[in-house]
C-alpha cells in the first residue's frame, strides 16, 4: 500500500455516521452513512461501494484500508463486553471500585458514583505482592493460582484480566499467573496489566487492564468479521487500524491491544488538522472539531498534535472531570466538551441560560427537524439567526421549520428570561461559544500556552458555524477551514504513519542517574515499539521520540520533557535537568532552585516517517468571490442583523476573497464569516479566514454594515 | 460605549468562573503539598473592590467556602485602603481571620486597572509544614502549632519582603516547599489578574460594579427562590463524636426564616485544651456547604448566596475556639458540621436528607525511620501522608457510597505513589463488610488499611480519627454503620487521636466507619439484599456481621 498510485481508504465509524475517504491519484472521494449499530461493518460496506462508485473503480483500486471506530467507547459507555473475571492482588480487590474516594460533584447529596466495570462478585484475589521497586514481598502461590483457575473455569468467564500491585515495575507474577491462566482456560482472553500499561498508580492501570479484557472477545470476533466481509467484495487488501495515540497498528495487534483504540476518530481528526497545518506551514495549531453532540479541542504545536498518557472515557455525569474511568494508555490529549449542534438549551434557576451536555441526538434531533424535538438547540439557534438555509440543511436532506425553532426558543428561553426570540438564540450561541472558548483557554493554559497566535483549523458539521466567534472570544486571528471538513477524521486516517508509543514507569531521582541504566530502559523500550511497527510497516525503518516525565521531588505531577534521540552520556543527569527546567519554565514561569529533580516514566514512540505533504502554494492575486444572494445573519459584535452575502464554497477560485459578513455554503456545512473576518480561497481549496485589521479592538462598536 | 446586555452578563459572569477555576488550576499544577497538588486542598476567588466574594471556584474544600469570602474584609481592614498600591500582595496564616489553622496560608492580590483599584483576587492552600509541633493535635495553645504570619505585605509595589521571606524559612521543616507554596500563590492570583484585564478589554470594561450588581442580584433572589416555601420555625438536633480525650457534643439549632436561615450552636462543648478546636469561620463555611447542599446546590457561592444564611457558636465553646486556643486538626470536627446542621433540617424536610456518614477523613501522618542497626537500602526516615475515607450516610432512594469522603472532596493517593514516597507497605486497603448500616438504604462500606513498616524500619503515626467511640447513626429506623477502629495486627487497641508507635513487625490496622442506614431494615429490597451477600458488602452469616 506504499505506492502511490494505488487507492486507500479511511474509514470512520462515528456516534451517528460512518465516514468514508478514498483517496485515488491525488483525488478525495467521500461518503457519509448513518452508522449501523447492530452490525457497523454493514456501514463500512454501504459505504466503500459510494466511493467506489464515485470514483468509478474497482475494489482492486484499493490498496490498503485504514480504521478507526467508537467501538470500544461506545461498548464501554453502554457497558456491553464480556463476561469478565478480574484478578488482583489480596487486600486490593476494590481498588476499581473506591476509585479516587472523592465526590466529582461537591453539591449534589444524590451523587451516584459509576459502578465498576468488572463487579466484586467477579473480582479475585491472590496472596502475593511485589514491592515499589520490583522486590518478591510475597512469593506467588502456583497451586492457588491453579484453583482460582478451576473457580474461574466454573464461572463462565470469556476474558480475564489480572493486575498485581507493582507489576509495572516487576510483571514476573501477572506473567506466571497468565501462563497458568491461559494453559487452563483454552479460549480465554487473558490480559495482564503490565502487558497493556505498565505504568505506576494502581486505580489507573487496573481500570486500564479492565476496559481491555473487558472488550477484547467483542473486539477480536469485530475484526475477523470485517475482514472477511471485505474479502467478500474482493477487498483482500490489508486493513490497518487507527489507535488513539495517532499511529496505524495492524488489526492482530489491535485485536490484544483493543483499548488502543479508544478515540481514534478524533485522533483521525487530530492528524487532519496537522497534516493541513503543515501544508500551510504553520507551527501553532489549534483544532477544532464540532460535531452533533460534542467539540473537541486539540493543541498541534510543530505539525505534532498534543499527547498525553492518560484519558478519562465514558464519563456518567455531565462530562464532568473524574466521572469516567481514567485508560493510561499513550493518546492524542484533546478536551471533549458537551457542545454541539444537538446540545440543548434551558434557563437554570439562577435564570442562566446553560447550553448542553444534552443532546437531542438526531432522533428527536432539534425542534427544527420535525420529529417531535420540542426543545431548543444550538442547531435551532443558528436557524433563526440566519446562519442555516433550512431549504438547504445537510444537503437539502433535513427540511428545517423555523416556527417549529421559534416555538421552542420562546418556550424554553425567551418568555422565561423576557427576551425576544432572536435575543434568545443569540444568548444560546454565545452561551455556547463562550463555552467552548473558555475549554479551549483552559486547556491551553494547563499546557502554557497563550492562544493569541495559533491559527485555528475548523472541521465537523458545527465548527465552520462557530469558527469566527470563537475566534474573536480567544483572540484567534486566523481560522483554516480545509476541504473535506465534514469526513475530516477519515481523510486524516490516510495521513497517518505507522507508529506505536510504549511507556513505562521507572522511577529515578537525577542525581543517581547513570548513563548505562537509563540506555538500558529506553533500548527495550525502543525494541517493543520498533515490533509493533514492523508488524505493519514491514522493514521502512522508523523514526523514534523520546520522552521523560519528570517532576521536582515532592511534587505529584509529572511534565512530559521531549528529549533528543541520541545516546546517554556521563553528563546525562546535567543534562535532563536542563531540559526538564527549560520545559517547566516555560509551563510555570520560573524554576526553582536547589530542588531535587526525578524521572517518573518514559514514553518512547516508533513510527514510519510521515507522508509527505506538499505546501499549499499562496494564492494569485485577489478577486471577489462571485455572489450568489443575500441573507440577513445575526452579528454578535455587531450587536445585529446585518445582510450577509452568500457564496457557493464551490464557485471560490483560488484567491477569491468574501469580506464578511458572509456565508460561505456547501453540501456538509457552512462557514459563517463574521464581520470581523475576511475569507480567501487557497490553492489547495482550503478557505483562510484572516481577522480584518480594522475590525480589532472594537468589540462593541457598531459597524456601517449592521442593518436599519 | 455600548450599554451591557443581559447577555453580556451572563457570559460576564461565566467568565469570571472560568477565571478562577484556572486561578486553581494554576496552583494544584505548581504547588508542593501533597494536600494541594494530590488532594485538591486550596480554594481561590475574585472580590470586587470593596471586598465582597464575586466567584470561587469549585474544589476539594468546601472548607474554604466562606472562610476565603470573609477573609479579604479582614485584608482590607488591616492593611488600610490608603495603603493600598498596585504591585501589593498580602499575606495571612492567622486561623481567625484566614480558614482555621495555621496550615493554610492565604494570599490576596489587589487588582488595578487604570491605576485605579478595581478587584481582588484571594487563594489559600494547605502547606506541608509550617513549624512548631507538625501537623497534629497534640498542641496546647496556637503557639505551639507554629509559625504564626499575620496580616501584611507579602509584596509592596512589586517588591517582595525578603525578610519575611526568611522568617518563614527559618521557622519550618521544609523552607523550600513553604515558600514555593507561598510564591504559587501569589502566581496564581497574577494568572487570575491577567485573565480579567483581557475581560475587561475584550468587554471595553473600566470597573466591576456593575457587573457586581448583577450576579449580587441574580444571585440573592435566587437562593430566596430556593429557600421560599421551607417549613418556618426553628428545629434542633444534636450528636456526640469522640474528641481528643473525651466526649465532644456538637448542638445546632436552625431558624427557619423566609427567605433566611440562622444556624446556632450553643450548647455544644466548650473548646478543648487539645487542637481539635474549630474556629467559627471553619464551623461557618461548613454550616453553610451542609445547608447550601440541601437547598441551593445550583446556586454559585459568592458575598450575596452565602448572605441568607447566618451562623453563630458560644464564643469559647469547641464550634468557636479563641485565640490563642490550639486549632491545628479543626478539619475533624469541622467535618462534622456538615451532617448536624443536615439532621436539624431533616427534622422539617424528610426524605431530602441523608443519614450520618464517617463525616471526618481519616488522615494519618506517618513518620518512618531506620532502625538503629539495621542496613536497609532506602533512606534514614520519612514523612508520608495519606487520606482516606469511610462511608457516606444512605440517601431516602439510594445507598450510601462507600468509601467516599463528605462532606471534605480530597482525592485519596495511590498505594504504588505513596509505597515509592517511603519505606512503608500498604498490605490491605479495601471494602470494609458489614460495615454500611443496615436499612431501606445501606450505609456505604467504610474500608480496612493495613500498613506495616518495610523491612528495617518502624514507624510513628498521627492519628485524626472520629467515630471510634461513636459511629454514624441511620435516619428514620435504618441501622447505625459500623464504628471505626484502631488495633495492631495482634489486636492491640490504640488511641483514635495523637501521636503513637507501631514496633517493627506489627502492623497498623485501621477500620474506617461505615455510613448510617436510611428506613427500617425490613423494607430493604430482596434483590438489593442478594446483590450485597453475592458482592461480598454484607456477610451472609449474621454471625459474620457480629465480628465486624
Amino acid at each position: 500500500m506504499t505506492k502511490s498510485a494505488v487507492g486507500r481508504i479511511g474509514v470512520d465509524i462515528g456516534g451517528t455516521f460512518t465516514d468514508t475517504a478514498l483517496e485515488l491519484s491525488g483525488r478525495l472521494y467521500s461518503s457519509k452513512v448513518l452508522t449501523t449499530y447492530a452490525a457497523p461493518e454493514q456501514a463500512i460496506l454501504d459505504g466503500i461501494r459510494l466511493v467506489l462508485a464515485a470514483a468509478g473503480v474497482g475494489p482492486e483500486a484499493v490498496g490498503g484500508v485504514i480504521h478507526g471506530t467508537t467501538l470500544v467507547t461506545n461498548a464501554l459507555i453502554a457497558r456491553r463486553g464480556a463476561r469478565t473475571a478480574f484478578v488482583t492482588t489480596e487486600g486490593f480487590r476494590d481498588v476499581i471500585e473506591m476509585r479516587r474516594e472523592n465526590r466529582f460533584e461537591q453539591y449534589d447529596l444524590d451523587l451516584v458514583l459509576p459502578a465498576p466495570l468488572i463487579p466484586r462478585a467477579d473480582r479475585f484475589t491472590l496472596a502475593e505482592r511485589m514491592g515499589a521497586h520490583g522486590e518478591v514481598l510475597k512469593a506467588l502461590d502456583e497451586a492457588e493460582v491453579e484453583a482460582l483457575a478451576a473457580r474461574l473455569k466454573a464461572g463462565g468467564y470469556e476474558s480475564i484480566a489480572v493486575g498485581f500491585l507493582h507489576s509495572y515495575a516487576n510483571g514476573a507474577h501477572e506473567q506466571r499467573a497468565g501462563e497458568i491462566l491461559r494453559a487452563a482456560l483454552p479460549g480465554v482472553a487473558v490480559s495482564l496489566s503490565s502487558a497493556v500499561s505498565p505504568r505506576m498508580r494502581e486505580f489507573d492501570r487496573f481500570n486500564t487492564v479492565c476496559a481491555n479484557a473487558y472488550v477484547q472477545p467483542m473486539v477480536e470476533g469485530y475484526l475477523k468479521r470485517l475482514a472477511g466481509r471485505l474479502a467478500g467484495i474482493g477487498l483482500s487488501c490489508p486493513v490497518f487500524m487507527m489507535h488513539s495515540g495517532g499511529g496505524l497498528i495492524s488489526v492482530e495487534d489491535a485485536a490484544l491491544f483493543p483499548v488502543r483504540l479508544l478515540e481514534s476518530g478524533p485522533a483521525g481528526g487530530a492528524i487532519f488538522a496537522a497534516r493541513y497545518g503543515k501544508a500551510h506551514g504553520l507551527d501553532r495549531v489549534l483544532s477544532f472539531d464540532m460535531g452533533g453532540t460534542t467539540a473537541k479541542i486539540c493543541l498541534i504545536e510543530d505539525q505534532r498534535p498534543k499527547a498525553a498518557d492518560t484519558f478519562e472515557v465514558a464519563r456518567t455525569y455531565r462530562f464532568k472531570k473524574g466521572s469516567g474511568m481514567p485508560i493510561s494508555i499513550p493518546v492524542i490529549e484533546m478536551v471533549e466538551i458537551g457542545a454541539g449542534g444537538g446540545s440543548i438549551a434551558h434557563v437554570d434557576v439562577m435564570r442562566q441560560i446553560r447550553v448542553g451536555p444534552e443532546s437531542a441526538g438526531s432522533e428527536p434531533g432539534p425542534a427544527a427537524y420535525q420529529r417531535g424535538g420540542t426543545r431548543p438547540t444550538v442547531t435551532d439557534a443558528n436557524l433563526l439567526l440566519g446562519r442555516l438555509d433550512p431549504d438547504a440543511f445537510a444537503g437539502g436532506s433535513i427540511a428545517l421549520s423555523v416556527p417549529n425553532a421559534q416555538e421552542a426558543m420562546r418556550e424554553h428561553v425567551a418568555a422565561p428570561l423576557a427576551l425576544p426570540e432572536d435575543q434568545a438564540a443569540v444568548g444560546i450561541c454565545e452561551v455556547v461559544d463562550e463555552n467552548m472558548a473558555n475549554a479551549a483557554r483552559a486547556h491551553a493554559v494547563e499546557n502554557g500556552r497563550d492562544l493569541s497566535g495559533y491559527t485555528m483549523i475548523a472541521f465537523g458539521g458545527g465548527a465552520p458555524i462557530h469558527a469566527c466567534r470563537v475566534g474573536e472570544k480567544l483572540g484567534v486571528g486566523t481560522i483554516l477551514v480545509p476541504p473535506g471538513a465534514g469526513v475530516g477524521s477519515a481523510i486524516g486516517f490516510l495521513a497517518t504513519p505507522f507508529g506505536y508509543e510504549t511507556v513505562r514507569s521507572s522511577h529515578l531521582r537525577l542525581e543517581k542517574a547513570k548513563a548505562a541504566a537509563l540506555q538500558a530502559v529506553v533500548d527495550e523500550m525502543k525494541r517493543e515499539a520498533v515490533a509493533f511497527v514492523a508488524r505493519g510497516a514491514g522493514d521502512a525503518a522508523p523514526e523514534f521520540s523520546l520522552r521523560a516525565f519528570m517532576r521536582y521531588v515532592g511534587q505529584g505531577w509529572e511534565i512530559p520533557v521531549d528529549l533528543p534521540d541520541a545516546p546517554f552520556a556521563a553528563d546525562c543527569a546535567a543534562r535532563l535537568r536542563a531540559r526538564f527546567e527549560e520545559e517547566y519554565e516555560r509551563l510555570f514561569g520560573r524554576v526553582i532552585a536547589g530542588q531535587s529533580v526525578e524521572i517518573v516514566s518514559w514514553s518512547v514512540r516508533a513510527a514510519t516517517p510521515e507522508p509527505e505533504v506538499p505546501r499549499a502554494a499562496p494564492p494569485p492575486a485577489t478577486s471577489p468571490a462571485p455572489v450568489a444572494g443575500t441573507r440577513r445573519i445575526f452579528d454578535a459584535r455587531a450587536r445585529g442583523f446585518v445582510e450577509a452575502q452568500v457564496v457557493e464554497r464551490a464557485a471560490m477560485a483560488p484567491g477569491a476573497v468574501a469580506e464578511g459578513p458572509a456565508v460561505i455554503v456547501e453540501a456538509e456545512t457552512s462557514t459563517i464569516v463574521t464581520s470581523a473576518f475576511q475569507a480567501v480561497m487557497q490553492t489547495d481549496g482550503t478557505l483562510r479566514l484572516d481577522r480584518r485589521a480594522k475590525a480589532a479592538g472594537t468589540p462593541f462598536g457598531t459597524t456601517s454594515r449592521e442593518a436599519v | 460605549m455600548h450599554p451591557l446586555s443581559e447577555v453580556d452578563f451572563q457570559i460576564l459572569w461565566n467568565r469570571l468562573i472560568a477565571v478562577v477555576e484556572e486561578q486553581a488550576q494554576t496552583l494544584v499544577r505548581t504547588a508542593f503539598s501533597t494536600s494541594v497538588r494530590e488532594a485538591g486542598d486550596l480554594s481561590a476567588g475574585i472580590f470586587e473592590a470593596g471586598g465582597r466574594m464575586l466567584a470561587q471556584a469549585v474544589t476539594g474544600t468546601p472548607g474554604h467556602v466562606n472562610a476565603m469570602a470573609e477573609a479579604v474584609a479582614h485584608f482590607i481592614a488591616d492593611i488600610g485602603p490608603q495603603n493600598i498600591f498596585e504591585g501589593d500582595v498580602y499575606i495571612t496564616n492567622d486561623p481567625w481571620k484566614g480558614t482555621g489553622h495555621l496550615h493554610d496560608i492565604t494570599v490576596v492580590t489587589p487588582s488595578f486597572r487604570a491605576g485605579r483599584l478595581v478587584g481582588f483576587f484571594a487563594c489559600t492552600a494547605h502547606v506541608v509544614d509550617i513549624g512548631g509541633r507538625g501537623f497534629g493535635p497534640d498542641g496546647r495553645e496556637v503557639f505551639e502549632e507554629g509559625l504564626r504570619i499575620p496580616i501584611m505585605k507579602l509584596a509592596e509595589r512589586g517588591t517582595v519582603d525578603e525578610g519575611l521571606i526568611r522568617i518563614v524559612r527559618a521557622n519550618v521543616r521544609t523552607p523550600q516547599q513553604t515558600v514555593g507554596d507561598i510564591f504559587s500563590l501569589a502566581a496564581c492570583n497574577e494568572v487570575g489578574h491577567r485573565r480579567l484585564m483581557e475581560t475587561m478589554d475584550e468587554f471595553r470594561l473600566d470597573d466591576l460594579d456593575a457587573l457586581a450588581g448583577f450576579i449580587f442580584a441574580r444571585s440573592r433572589e435566587a437562593t430566596r427562590a430556593c429557600l421560599k416555601g421551607l417549613p418556618r420555625g426553628r428545629f434542633e438536633n444534636e450528636m456526640q463524636i469522640d474528641g481528643y480525650d473525651a466526649p465532644v457534643m456538637l448542638k445546632v439549632a436552625l431558624d427557619m426564616g423566609d427567605g433566611t436561615i440562622r444556624a446556632d450552636f450553643s450548647g455544644t462543648s466548650p473548646q478543648s485544651p487539645f487542637g481539635v478546636n474549630v474556629p467559627l469561620v471553619y464551623t461557618r463555611a461548613y454550616a453553610c456547604y451542609g445547608l447550601k447542599c440541601a437547598l441551593a446546590p445550583m446556586v454559585p457561592n459568592n458575598a450575596a448566596s452565602l448572605e441568607a444564611f447566618e451562623v453563630s457558636a458560644p464564643p469559647g465553646s469547641i464550634l468557636n475556639a479563641l485565640d490563642p486556643a490550639p486549632v491545628a486538626i479543626r478539619h475533624v470536627i469541622g467535618h462534622m458540621v456538615p451532617d448536624l446542621v443536615l439532621g436539624a433540617l431533616h427534622k422539617c424536610l424528610p426524605e431530602r436528607i441523608p443519614a450520618e456518614g464517617a463525616g471526618a477523613l481519616w488522615n494519618i501522618h506517618i513518620s518512618a525511620r531506620r532502625l538503629p542497626g539495621a542496613n536497609a537500602a532506602g533512606p534514614d526516615g520519612a514523612e508520608i501522608l495519606m487520606f482516606n475515607s469511610g462511608g457516606t450516610g444512605a440517601r431516602a432512594t439510594l445507598d450510601g457510597m462507600s468509601a467516599t469522603a463528605f462532606p471534605s472532596g480530597v482525592h485519596t493517593m495511590s498505594v504504588e505513589a505513596t509505597e515509592q514516597v517511603g519505606p512503608i507497605v500498604v498490605w490491605r486497603k479495601e471494602l470494609r463488610p458489614d460495615s454500611g448500616g443496615d436499612g431501606r438504604r445501606r450505609g456505604g462500606l467504610g474500608q480496612t488499611i493495613e500498613i506495616g513498616a518495610a523491612d528495617g524500619y518502624d514507624f510513628h503515626f498521627n492519628a485524626m480519627f472520629d467515630r471510634v467511640d461513636n459511629p454514624a447513626r441511620g435516619r428514620d429506623g435504618g441501622a447505625d454503620g459500623a464504628p471505626g477502629r484502631v488495633t495492631l495486627d495482634d489486636g492491640t487497641k490504640l488511641k483514635g487521636k495523637g501521636r503513637q508507635h507501631v514496633p517493627a513487625g506489627r502492623r497498623l490496622r485501621l477500620d474506617l466507619p461505615g455510613g448510617g442506614g436510611f428506613g427500617p431494615p425490613s423494607e430493604r429490597d430482596g434483590a438489593a439484599r442478594a446483590h450485597d451477600i453475592a458482592a461480598g458488602y454484607v456477610s451472609p452469616s449474621p454471625a459474620g456481621r457480629d465480628e465486624r
